[in-house]
């Protein structure tokens, strides 16, 4: 990986699960991108993803990660709570996320219990503890599902404000959003 | 019965001995109960009474026979976890088998399965006490460690991953952590005891518990405070201390669901 700022890059990768769902296609992730994954439902964005983590089977091609790169993935299924009592700071710290920095809105219910929030809200907490955990990239599902527009709004302030250090990948069907904050992007056909 | 017996030099190990159960298991049921795993505790325990009535016919210390059962078990609880419930299932109703068939047949086995099915806490010694404090020390130096890396796995999987943590190495670890605990404490307070103290005070701390942190200190109080009422209760009317706890745990149980109805009118949630 010759370019300094190159985080990670992808080579012909063919990925799915059963059987192959995206690719093969070729991209890498600098510090300073933010990249949007777009395609119609089925393109396999969400797979590419997974793909980038070892969450998904590479069937050709390959994912090379700069030695020392730490990436977080925000998951586009909502958290399965079932009940277990973790309040949001105690969310925010698995990932090493800073609660300090949480926004104004949603800073007073940090303390409260996730399964005792809205969906929007716990939606932004998930979101948070990825995007603000200390890695360099971040790959972000469906961020804007079920958050208001304040929340949406933040996002994209916090975004912006990660991209000098960070590389971040972001899919979302909220093409304003996407617009808003990539610097480029890499579309899936169907 | 006077209750100042209680203090007599020779209920003082069984109290100790209970006590460090009382404290650690609920904990542990609180990481069993993320994982969706309590039954594998009732499994355990199971297994832990067929192992203690085994080391016992074999001559060695009914706690090693346990441990060695429970533990193998859990090595291989992996394969089991696949089959769902069904895996666990088989390996209680398997333990209970064993266990019982021992107890018929073997005469030597028949004093100590009457304790261990009875939870007679009471006829523990001071061998019970040394492995139990062991126990406490390694729970007490991993768990801390271990917590945040089940916690992170179970709430943020993709995230795990992207780590590139093996999640298995810590299941196993946790695994093994549990059998032991569970092996030991079969040996002390019986099957029955030592499952109740695993899975109710958890239950009711999910329900009840602010946050995480909060819940643990919750299931511990509520743990504590029902080995205390069933340790003076059993010993005031003279019955095994097993059953005694497990009813109190169920009395407790049946609070913790009604009070916050009663005192904050929330609504019904399942148990």
């Amino acid at each position: 990986m010759e370019n300094g700022d190159c985080l990670l890059r992808v080579e012909d990768l063919s990925a799915g699960y059963a059987r192959p769902v995206v690719g093969p296609i070729s991209f890498s992730v600098d510090r300073g991108d933010v990249i949007s994954v777009r395609g119609p439902n089925g393109s396999g964005k969400s797979t590419l993803l997974n793909a980038l983590v070892g969450g998904a089977h590479i069937f050709s091609g390959a994912v090379h990660r700069r030695p020392g790169v730490r990436i977080s993935h925000q998951q586009q299924a909502a958290l399965q709570l079932d009940n277990v009592p973790l309040s949001g700071r105690e969310l925010l710290a698995l990932t090493g996320a800073d609660a300090r920095e949480l926004p104004d809105w949603i800073a007073p219910l940090v303390g409260k219990r996730l399964d005792r929030l809205s969906g929007g809200q716990l939606q932004f907490m998930q979101v948070w503890a990825c995007l603000k955990a200390p890695v360099d990239v971040v790959l972000l599902d469906e961020p804007t599902n079920n958050v208001d527009p304040q929340g949406v709004h933040h996002l994209q302030i916090q975004i912006g404000a990660m991209k000098p250090t960070h590389g971040i990948l972001v899919i979302s069907h909220d093409r304003a959003f996407l617009d808003s904050i990539s610097t480029r992007s890499i579309d899936l056909d169907a | 019965m006077n209750l100042f017996h209680i203090l007599d030099p020779m209920f003082r190990w069984p109290l100790l001995t209970g006590v460090i159960f009382a404290a650690l298991l609920p904990v542990l049921g609180m990481y069993l109960r993320l994982r969706e795993e309590w039954l594998a505790a009732l499994a355990f325990a199971q297994v832990a009474a067929a192992g203690s009535l085994g080391g016992a016919i074999l001559g060695v210390p009914p706690q090693v026979g346990a441990l060695a059962c429970t533990c193998t078990a859990a090595a291989f609880k992996s394969w089991l976890a696949r089959t769902g419930n069904n895996g666990y299932a088989l390996l209680m109703i398997t333990g209970w088998a064993a266990a019982i068939l021992m107890l018929a047949n073997v005469p030597i086995a028949e004093h100590l399965g009457h304790a261990l099915f009875d939870g007679q806490l009471y006829f523990t010694g001071v061998s019970h006490l040394v492995f139990g404090a062991a126990f406490l020390l390694v729970v007490a130096a991993v768990l801390p460690w271990l917590s945040r890396k089940l916690l992170l796995e179970r709430m943020f999987p993709d995230f795990f991953r992207a780590t590139g943590m093996s999640a298995w190495k810590f299941h196993l670890i946790f695994d093994l952590l549990v059998a032991a605990g569970l092996a030991l404490a079969t040996a002390s307070i019986g099957v029955m005891g030592a499952f109740g103290l695993v899975f109710v005070p958890s239950m009711i701390a999910y329900r009840l518990g602010p946050n995480w942190r909060g819940a643990l200190w919750v299931a511990t109080g509520i743990s504590l405070l029902a080995y205390a009422a069933a340790f003076a209760l059993a010993f005031a009317v003279d019955q095994p201390f097993g059953p005694v706890l497990v009813l109190v745990l169920a009395g407790l149980a049946a609070f913790g669901y009604l009070a916050p109805l009663v005192l904050w009118r929330r609504t019904p949630a399942a148990l």
